[in-house]
Protein backbone atom coordinates (compact mmCIF):
# COMPACT_ATOMS: atom_id res chain seq x y z
CA UNK A 1 0.00 0.00 0.00
CA UNK A 2 1.25 3.46 -0.92
CA UNK A 3 2.36 5.43 2.14
CA UNK A 4 1.85 9.08 3.08
CA UNK A 5 5.04 11.10 2.68
CA UNK A 6 6.85 13.42 5.09
CA UNK A 7 8.95 16.06 3.32
CA UNK A 8 11.35 18.50 5.01
CA UNK A 9 11.91 21.68 3.00
CA UNK A 10 15.26 23.49 2.96
CA UNK A 11 15.55 27.12 1.87
CA UNK A 12 18.75 27.65 -0.07
CA UNK A 13 20.56 30.90 -0.75
CA UNK A 14 23.83 30.88 -2.70
CA UNK A 15 24.25 27.18 -2.04
CA UNK A 16 23.70 27.41 1.75
CA UNK A 17 20.64 26.73 3.89
CA UNK A 18 19.06 29.82 5.41
CA UNK A 19 16.11 30.72 7.63
CA UNK A 20 17.50 29.10 10.70
CA UNK A 21 18.47 25.55 11.28
CA UNK A 22 19.15 24.37 14.80
CA UNK A 23 20.90 21.05 14.78
CA UNK A 24 23.32 20.07 17.45
CA UNK A 25 26.26 17.85 16.62
CA UNK A 26 26.32 19.20 13.11
CA UNK A 27 29.67 20.31 11.74
CA UNK A 28 28.14 22.90 9.53
CA UNK A 29 24.48 23.78 9.99
CA UNK A 30 24.45 25.77 6.77
CA UNK A 31 25.51 22.87 4.57
CA UNK A 32 22.42 21.57 2.75
CA UNK A 33 24.08 18.26 1.91
CA UNK A 34 24.83 17.50 5.58
CA UNK A 35 21.24 18.31 6.51
CA UNK A 36 19.85 16.29 3.64
CA UNK A 37 21.82 13.26 4.78
CA UNK A 38 20.54 13.61 8.34
CA UNK A 39 16.92 13.88 7.21
CA UNK A 40 17.32 10.91 4.86
CA UNK A 41 18.74 8.80 7.70
CA UNK A 42 15.93 9.87 10.01
CA UNK A 43 13.34 8.56 7.57
CA UNK A 44 12.29 11.58 5.52
CA UNK A 45 10.54 10.29 2.40
CA UNK A 46 11.66 13.07 0.08
CA UNK A 47 13.38 16.44 0.30
CA UNK A 48 12.56 19.80 -1.25
CA UNK A 49 15.19 22.47 -1.84
CA UNK A 50 13.79 25.92 -2.46
CA UNK A 51 16.39 28.20 -4.02
CA UNK A 52 15.79 31.80 -3.01
CA UNK A 53 19.05 33.31 -4.26
CA UNK A 54 18.90 35.95 -6.94
CA UNK A 55 22.50 36.34 -8.01
CA UNK A 56 24.06 35.80 -11.39
CA UNK A 57 25.99 32.89 -9.97
CA UNK A 58 22.74 31.18 -9.07
CA UNK A 59 22.68 28.66 -11.90
CA UNK A 60 26.18 27.33 -11.29
CA UNK A 61 25.75 27.21 -7.52
CA UNK A 62 22.46 25.37 -7.79
CA UNK A 63 23.92 22.94 -10.30
CA UNK A 64 26.74 22.10 -7.91
CA UNK A 65 24.33 21.68 -5.01
CA UNK A 66 22.18 19.26 -7.02
CA UNK A 67 25.24 17.21 -7.97
CA UNK A 68 26.40 17.09 -4.35
CA UNK A 69 22.98 16.05 -3.04
CA UNK A 70 22.44 13.47 -5.78
CA UNK A 71 25.83 11.92 -5.12
CA UNK A 72 25.36 11.60 -1.36
CA UNK A 73 21.64 11.22 -0.67
CA UNK A 74 19.67 8.08 -1.51
CA UNK A 75 16.10 9.40 -1.40
CA UNK A 76 14.30 11.51 -4.02
CA UNK A 77 14.55 15.27 -4.02
CA UNK A 78 12.88 18.23 -5.69
CA UNK A 79 14.36 21.62 -6.52
CA UNK A 80 12.27 24.76 -6.90
CA UNK A 81 12.81 28.50 -7.21
CA UNK A 82 13.34 30.55 -10.32
CA UNK A 83 12.92 27.70 -12.80
CA UNK A 84 11.40 29.10 -15.99
CA UNK A 85 12.51 27.13 -19.07
CA UNK A 86 13.02 23.63 -20.45
CA UNK A 87 16.76 24.36 -20.47
CA UNK A 88 16.69 25.05 -16.71
CA UNK A 89 14.89 21.75 -16.09
CA UNK A 90 17.13 19.79 -18.45
CA UNK A 91 20.27 20.98 -16.65
CA UNK A 92 18.87 20.13 -13.22
CA UNK A 93 17.67 16.67 -14.29
CA UNK A 94 21.06 15.93 -15.84
CA UNK A 95 22.71 16.88 -12.56
CA UNK A 96 20.54 14.30 -10.77
CA UNK A 97 17.45 16.05 -9.43
CA UNK A 98 14.31 13.85 -9.42
CA UNK A 99 11.63 16.50 -9.71
CA UNK A 100 11.44 20.23 -10.30
CA UNK A 101 8.92 22.60 -8.82
CA UNK A 102 7.67 25.54 -10.87
CA UNK A 103 5.50 28.37 -9.61
CA UNK A 104 5.54 31.93 -11.03
CA UNK A 105 6.81 30.82 -14.44
CA UNK A 106 3.76 28.57 -14.81
CA UNK A 107 1.37 31.39 -13.94
CA UNK A 108 3.09 33.73 -16.38
CA UNK A 109 3.16 31.17 -19.18
CA UNK A 110 0.96 28.11 -18.49
CA UNK A 111 2.13 26.35 -21.70
CA UNK A 112 5.43 25.78 -19.90
CA UNK A 113 3.72 22.96 -17.96
CA UNK A 114 2.73 21.20 -21.20
CA UNK A 115 6.21 21.64 -22.64
CA UNK A 116 7.95 20.25 -19.55
CA UNK A 117 5.50 17.36 -19.16
CA UNK A 118 5.88 16.23 -22.75
CA UNK A 119 9.66 16.57 -22.74
CA UNK A 120 10.46 15.10 -19.33
CA UNK A 121 7.30 13.23 -18.32
CA UNK A 122 4.68 14.55 -15.89
CA UNK A 123 6.16 12.54 -13.00
CA UNK A 124 8.95 15.06 -12.53
CA UNK A 125 6.88 18.25 -12.78
CA UNK A 126 5.58 19.65 -9.51
CA UNK A 127 3.51 22.81 -9.76
CA UNK A 128 3.73 24.86 -6.57
CA UNK A 129 0.75 27.07 -5.79
CA UNK A 130 0.77 29.73 -3.06
CA UNK A 131 -2.67 31.04 -2.20
CA UNK A 132 -4.56 32.96 0.45
CA UNK A 133 -8.16 33.85 1.07
CA UNK A 134 -9.40 37.27 0.00
CA UNK A 135 -13.01 37.93 0.95
CA UNK A 136 -13.61 34.21 1.25
CA UNK A 137 -12.07 33.27 -2.09
CA UNK A 138 -8.76 31.41 -2.41
CA UNK A 139 -6.57 33.57 -4.67
CA UNK A 140 -3.24 32.45 -6.14
CA UNK A 141 -0.32 34.70 -5.15
CA UNK A 142 3.19 35.08 -6.54
CA UNK A 143 6.58 36.10 -5.15
CA UNK A 144 6.22 34.16 -1.92
CA UNK A 145 2.67 35.35 -1.41
CA UNK A 146 3.32 39.05 -1.93
CA UNK A 147 1.67 39.62 -5.29
CA UNK A 148 -1.95 38.60 -5.88
CA UNK A 149 -3.06 37.26 -9.26
CA UNK A 150 -6.58 37.02 -10.65
CA UNK A 151 -6.48 33.22 -10.48
CA UNK A 152 -8.76 31.17 -8.25
CA UNK A 153 -6.86 28.35 -6.52
CA UNK A 154 -9.21 25.57 -7.61
CA UNK A 155 -9.52 26.72 -11.22
CA UNK A 156 -5.74 27.01 -11.47
CA UNK A 157 -5.23 23.57 -9.88
CA UNK A 158 -7.56 22.00 -12.46
CA UNK A 159 -5.71 23.74 -15.25
CA UNK A 160 -2.22 22.68 -14.12
CA UNK A 161 -3.39 19.07 -13.76
CA UNK A 162 -4.89 19.14 -17.26
CA UNK A 163 -1.69 20.60 -18.64
CA UNK A 164 0.34 17.71 -17.26
CA UNK A 165 1.55 18.53 -13.74
CA UNK A 166 2.48 15.35 -11.88
CA UNK A 167 1.85 16.80 -8.44
CA UNK A 168 0.61 19.99 -6.78
CA UNK A 169 2.44 21.54 -3.85
CA UNK A 170 -0.13 23.79 -2.21
CA UNK A 171 1.02 26.35 0.36
CA UNK A 172 -1.64 28.26 2.24
CA UNK A 173 -0.25 31.73 2.96
CA UNK A 174 -2.95 32.09 5.61
CA UNK A 175 -1.55 29.12 7.51
CA UNK A 176 2.16 29.44 6.74
CA UNK A 177 4.14 30.36 9.84
CA UNK A 178 1.12 30.18 12.17
CA UNK A 179 1.85 26.66 13.48
CA UNK A 180 -1.93 26.28 13.72
CA UNK A 181 -2.23 23.42 11.26
CA UNK A 182 -2.61 22.96 7.51
CA UNK A 183 -5.45 24.39 5.37
CA UNK A 184 -7.30 21.09 5.37
CA UNK A 185 -10.59 22.22 3.92
CA UNK A 186 -8.95 23.66 0.81
CA UNK A 187 -6.60 20.66 0.59
CA UNK A 188 -9.48 18.17 0.69
CA UNK A 189 -11.25 20.10 -2.04
CA UNK A 190 -8.11 19.99 -4.19
CA UNK A 191 -7.95 16.20 -3.81
CA UNK A 192 -11.58 15.96 -4.91
CA UNK A 193 -11.23 18.06 -8.05
CA UNK A 194 -7.89 16.82 -9.43
CA UNK A 195 -6.59 13.26 -9.70
CA UNK A 196 -2.89 13.87 -9.02
CA UNK A 197 -1.07 13.78 -5.67
CA UNK A 198 -1.33 16.86 -3.43
CA UNK A 199 1.46 17.97 -1.09
CA UNK A 200 0.24 20.03 1.88
CA UNK A 201 2.40 22.94 3.00
CA UNK A 202 2.09 25.76 5.51
CA UNK A 203 1.00 25.63 9.13
CA UNK A 204 2.66 22.57 10.66
CA UNK A 205 3.11 23.07 14.41
CA UNK A 206 2.62 19.70 16.06
CA UNK A 207 2.23 16.02 15.22
CA UNK A 208 -1.56 16.15 15.26
CA UNK A 209 -1.46 18.67 12.43
CA UNK A 210 0.16 16.06 10.21
CA UNK A 211 -2.43 13.45 11.16
CA UNK A 212 -5.22 15.94 10.44
CA UNK A 213 -3.89 16.90 7.02
CA UNK A 214 -3.63 13.25 5.98
CA UNK A 215 -7.14 12.44 7.21
CA UNK A 216 -9.22 15.64 6.98
CA UNK A 217 -7.08 17.27 4.28
CA UNK A 218 -6.75 14.02 2.24
CA UNK A 219 -3.16 15.08 1.51
CA UNK A 220 -0.76 12.60 -0.07
CA UNK A 221 2.30 14.22 1.46
CA UNK A 222 3.04 16.92 4.02
CA UNK A 223 5.87 19.42 3.79
CA UNK A 224 7.32 21.46 6.63
CA UNK A 225 10.46 23.42 7.43
CA UNK A 226 10.96 25.02 10.82
CA UNK A 227 9.38 22.30 12.99
CA UNK A 228 11.98 19.92 11.61
CA UNK A 229 14.91 22.36 11.49
CA UNK A 230 14.42 23.42 15.10
CA UNK A 231 13.89 19.86 16.29
CA UNK A 232 10.41 20.64 17.56
CA UNK A 233 9.28 17.49 15.82
CA UNK A 234 11.60 14.57 15.09
CA UNK A 235 10.80 12.58 11.97
CA UNK A 236 11.06 9.14 13.66
CA UNK A 237 8.68 10.24 16.45
CA UNK A 238 6.31 11.82 13.95
CA UNK A 239 6.13 8.67 11.87
CA UNK A 240 5.62 6.44 14.91
CA UNK A 241 2.85 8.77 16.05
CA UNK A 242 1.16 8.70 12.64
CA UNK A 243 1.41 4.93 12.47
CA UNK A 244 -0.21 4.55 15.90
CA UNK A 245 -3.02 6.74 14.58
CA UNK A 246 -3.62 4.32 11.73
CA UNK A 247 -1.88 6.31 9.02
CA UNK A 248 0.23 4.29 6.63
CA UNK A 249 3.80 5.62 6.69
CA UNK A 250 7.19 4.15 5.84
CA UNK A 251 9.07 3.17 8.99
CA UNK B 1 33.83 -5.20 -12.78
CA UNK B 2 32.61 -3.30 -15.82
CA UNK B 3 29.11 -1.90 -15.45
CA UNK B 4 27.50 -0.04 -18.34
CA UNK B 5 24.44 2.17 -17.96
CA UNK B 6 22.75 2.40 -21.34
CA UNK B 7 22.67 6.08 -22.25
CA UNK B 8 20.02 6.66 -24.91
CA UNK B 9 18.94 10.11 -23.83
CA UNK B 10 16.09 9.04 -21.59
CA UNK B 11 16.02 9.71 -17.94
CA UNK B 12 17.81 10.40 -14.75
CA UNK B 13 21.00 8.46 -15.34
CA UNK B 14 23.12 10.46 -12.93
CA UNK B 15 21.29 9.08 -9.86
CA UNK B 16 22.01 5.50 -10.88
CA UNK B 17 25.64 6.32 -11.51
CA UNK B 18 25.91 7.94 -8.08
CA UNK B 19 24.15 5.02 -6.37
CA UNK B 20 26.64 2.58 -7.90
CA UNK B 21 29.50 4.85 -6.93
CA UNK B 22 28.33 4.65 -3.30
CA UNK B 23 28.78 0.88 -3.73
CA UNK B 24 32.30 1.42 -5.01
CA UNK B 25 31.54 0.86 -8.70
CA UNK B 26 32.39 3.42 -11.35
CA UNK B 27 29.79 2.76 -14.05
CA UNK B 28 30.21 3.81 -17.68
CA UNK B 29 27.47 5.66 -19.55
CA UNK B 30 27.34 4.43 -23.10
CA UNK B 31 25.22 3.74 -26.16
CA UNK B 32 28.10 1.99 -27.92
CA UNK B 33 27.10 -1.53 -28.91
CA UNK B 34 30.53 -3.11 -28.37
CA UNK B 35 30.93 -1.47 -25.00
CA UNK B 36 27.50 -2.70 -23.91
CA UNK B 37 28.15 -6.24 -25.19
CA UNK B 38 31.48 -6.42 -23.33
CA UNK B 39 30.13 -5.23 -19.98
CA UNK B 40 29.83 -7.58 -16.99
CA UNK B 41 26.53 -5.97 -16.00
CA UNK B 42 24.17 -3.74 -17.96
CA UNK B 43 21.66 -1.29 -16.52
CA UNK B 44 18.80 -0.13 -18.73
CA UNK B 45 17.25 2.99 -17.17
CA UNK B 46 14.45 5.19 -18.39
CA UNK B 47 12.16 7.96 -17.29
CA UNK B 48 9.63 9.72 -19.45
CA UNK B 49 7.32 8.64 -22.23
CA UNK B 50 7.40 5.13 -23.73
CA UNK B 51 7.01 5.77 -27.47
CA UNK B 52 9.67 8.51 -27.62
CA UNK B 53 12.07 6.39 -25.53
CA UNK B 54 11.50 3.43 -27.87
CA UNK B 55 12.15 5.69 -30.85
CA UNK B 56 15.51 6.69 -29.36
CA UNK B 57 16.39 3.01 -28.82
CA UNK B 58 15.60 2.21 -32.45
CA UNK B 59 17.68 5.13 -33.71
CA UNK B 60 20.76 3.68 -32.03
CA UNK B 61 19.80 0.07 -32.95
CA UNK B 62 19.71 -0.78 -29.26
CA UNK B 63 16.24 -2.32 -29.69
CA UNK B 64 17.97 -5.17 -31.55
CA UNK B 65 21.00 -5.38 -29.25
CA UNK B 66 19.35 -5.46 -25.81
CA UNK B 67 17.30 -8.67 -26.24
CA UNK B 68 20.45 -10.53 -27.37
CA UNK B 69 22.57 -9.64 -24.33
CA UNK B 70 23.76 -12.59 -22.27
CA UNK B 71 25.11 -10.92 -19.10
CA UNK B 72 22.79 -9.79 -16.26
CA UNK B 73 20.66 -6.84 -17.42
CA UNK B 74 18.59 -4.68 -15.05
CA UNK B 75 15.79 -2.52 -16.45
CA UNK B 76 14.60 0.24 -14.14
CA UNK B 77 11.18 1.96 -14.28
CA UNK B 78 10.46 2.78 -17.95
CA UNK B 79 13.43 0.53 -18.80
CA UNK B 80 11.53 -2.43 -17.33
CA UNK B 81 8.33 -1.40 -19.10
CA UNK B 82 10.09 -1.25 -22.47
CA UNK B 83 11.34 -4.83 -21.91
CA UNK B 84 7.70 -6.03 -21.96
CA UNK B 85 5.68 -6.95 -25.09
CA UNK B 86 3.86 -3.65 -25.41
CA UNK B 87 2.81 -0.52 -23.58
CA UNK B 88 -0.49 1.30 -23.73
CA UNK B 89 1.50 4.53 -23.42
CA UNK B 90 1.82 5.95 -26.93
CA UNK B 91 0.67 2.53 -28.21
CA UNK B 92 4.26 1.29 -28.09
CA UNK B 93 5.64 -2.08 -29.13
CA UNK B 94 8.25 -3.17 -26.59
CA UNK B 95 11.35 -5.36 -26.73
CA UNK B 96 9.31 -8.49 -25.97
CA UNK B 97 11.67 -9.89 -23.34
CA UNK B 98 8.99 -10.14 -20.65
CA UNK B 99 5.75 -11.74 -21.77
CA UNK B 100 3.36 -9.16 -20.32
CA UNK B 101 1.68 -5.87 -21.17
CA UNK B 102 2.00 -2.40 -19.67
CA UNK B 103 -1.25 -0.51 -19.04
CA UNK B 104 -2.36 2.67 -17.26
CA UNK B 105 -3.70 2.82 -13.71
CA UNK B 106 -7.43 3.53 -13.61
CA UNK B 107 -8.81 6.82 -12.34
CA UNK B 108 -9.91 5.08 -9.13
CA UNK B 109 -6.54 6.17 -7.79
CA UNK B 110 -4.37 9.25 -8.19
CA UNK B 111 -2.14 8.99 -11.25
CA UNK B 112 0.87 9.02 -11.25
CA UNK B 113 1.54 6.85 -8.22
CA UNK B 114 4.25 8.80 -6.41
CA UNK B 115 5.95 7.67 -3.24
CA UNK B 116 6.96 4.65 -1.19
CA UNK B 117 5.01 1.42 -1.61
CA UNK B 118 5.72 -2.12 -0.42
CA UNK B 119 6.91 -5.09 -2.49
CA UNK B 120 5.65 -8.63 -1.82
CA UNK B 121 6.18 -12.28 -2.82
CA UNK B 122 9.86 -11.73 -3.45
CA UNK B 123 11.31 -14.54 -5.53
CA UNK B 124 14.75 -13.83 -6.90
CA UNK B 125 18.42 -13.61 -5.89
CA UNK B 126 17.90 -9.90 -6.62
CA UNK B 127 16.02 -9.70 -3.30
CA UNK B 128 18.50 -11.58 -1.13
CA UNK B 129 18.37 -10.05 2.37
CA UNK B 130 15.31 -7.92 1.49
CA UNK B 131 12.34 -8.45 3.82
CA UNK B 132 8.82 -9.02 2.56
CA UNK B 133 6.89 -5.73 2.42
CA UNK B 134 10.03 -3.62 2.18
CA UNK B 135 9.38 -0.05 1.00
CA UNK B 136 10.54 1.09 -2.42
CA UNK B 137 10.21 4.48 -4.13
CA UNK B 138 7.97 4.50 -7.20
CA UNK B 139 6.88 7.14 -9.69
CA UNK B 140 4.74 5.87 -12.54
CA UNK B 141 1.40 6.09 -14.33
CA UNK B 142 1.62 2.76 -16.17
CA UNK B 143 2.23 -0.71 -14.73
CA UNK B 144 3.15 -4.21 -15.92
CA UNK B 145 0.38 -6.79 -15.55
CA UNK B 146 1.07 -9.81 -13.37
CA UNK B 147 2.72 -12.70 -15.21
CA UNK B 148 4.56 -15.96 -14.61
CA UNK B 149 7.85 -14.02 -14.79
CA UNK B 150 6.88 -11.83 -11.84
CA UNK B 151 9.42 -11.81 -8.97
CA UNK B 152 7.77 -9.08 -6.85
CA UNK B 153 4.32 -7.56 -6.74
CA UNK B 154 2.79 -4.40 -5.33
CA UNK B 155 -0.70 -3.04 -4.81
CA UNK B 156 -2.01 0.26 -6.14
CA UNK B 157 -5.49 0.23 -7.61
CA UNK B 158 -4.83 -3.47 -8.38
CA UNK B 159 -2.03 -6.00 -7.80
CA UNK B 160 0.68 -5.54 -10.41
CA UNK B 161 4.20 -6.77 -11.20
CA UNK B 162 6.73 -4.47 -9.54
CA UNK B 163 9.61 -6.72 -10.66
CA UNK B 164 10.10 -9.29 -13.43
CA UNK B 165 12.81 -11.77 -14.34
CA UNK B 166 13.48 -13.96 -17.33
CA UNK B 167 16.82 -15.74 -17.56
CA UNK B 168 19.53 -13.04 -17.34
CA UNK B 169 17.00 -10.18 -17.67
CA UNK B 170 15.71 -8.40 -14.58
CA UNK B 171 13.28 -5.50 -14.41
CA UNK B 172 12.12 -3.36 -11.49
CA UNK B 173 9.36 -0.76 -11.58
CA UNK B 174 10.68 0.98 -8.47
CA UNK B 175 13.84 3.07 -8.25
CA UNK B 176 16.46 1.14 -6.24
CA UNK B 177 18.83 4.11 -6.66
CA UNK B 178 16.37 6.28 -4.71
CA UNK B 179 15.10 3.71 -2.21
CA UNK B 180 17.47 4.25 0.69
CA UNK B 181 19.41 1.32 2.15
CA UNK B 182 17.12 -1.43 0.89
CA UNK B 183 17.37 -0.08 -2.65
CA UNK B 184 21.11 0.00 -2.38
CA UNK B 185 21.13 -3.66 -1.28
CA UNK B 186 19.12 -4.61 -4.38
CA UNK B 187 21.70 -2.89 -6.57
CA UNK B 188 24.46 -4.71 -4.67
CA UNK B 189 22.63 -8.02 -5.22
CA UNK B 190 22.47 -7.25 -8.93
CA UNK B 191 26.22 -6.56 -9.00
CA UNK B 192 26.76 -9.88 -7.20
CA UNK B 193 24.83 -11.94 -9.78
Amino acid sequence: MLTKRIIPCLDIKNGRTVKGVNFVNLRDAGDPVELAKIYANEGADELVFLDISATEERRKTLQKLVLDVASQVDIPFTVGGGISSTEDVDRLLQAGVDKVSINSAAVKRPELINELASKFGNQCIVVAIDAKQIEGEWIVHLVGGKVPTKLNLFDWAKEVAQRGAGEILFTSMDNDGTKDGFANEALAKLSEIVNIPIIASGGAGNMKHFKDTFIDGKADAALAASVFHFKEIGIPELKANLKSNGINVRI
Amino acid sequence: MKVVIINYGAGNIQSIKFALKRLGVEAILSNNVDEIRNADKVIFPGVGEASSAMKKLRESKLDVVIPTLTQPVLGICLGMQLMCNASEEGNTKGLGIFDTEVVRFSDNVKVPQIGWNTIQNLESPLFKGIRENEYMYLVHSFYAKKSSEMIAESEYDIQYASALQKDNFYGVQFHPEKSSKAGSLILQNFLNL
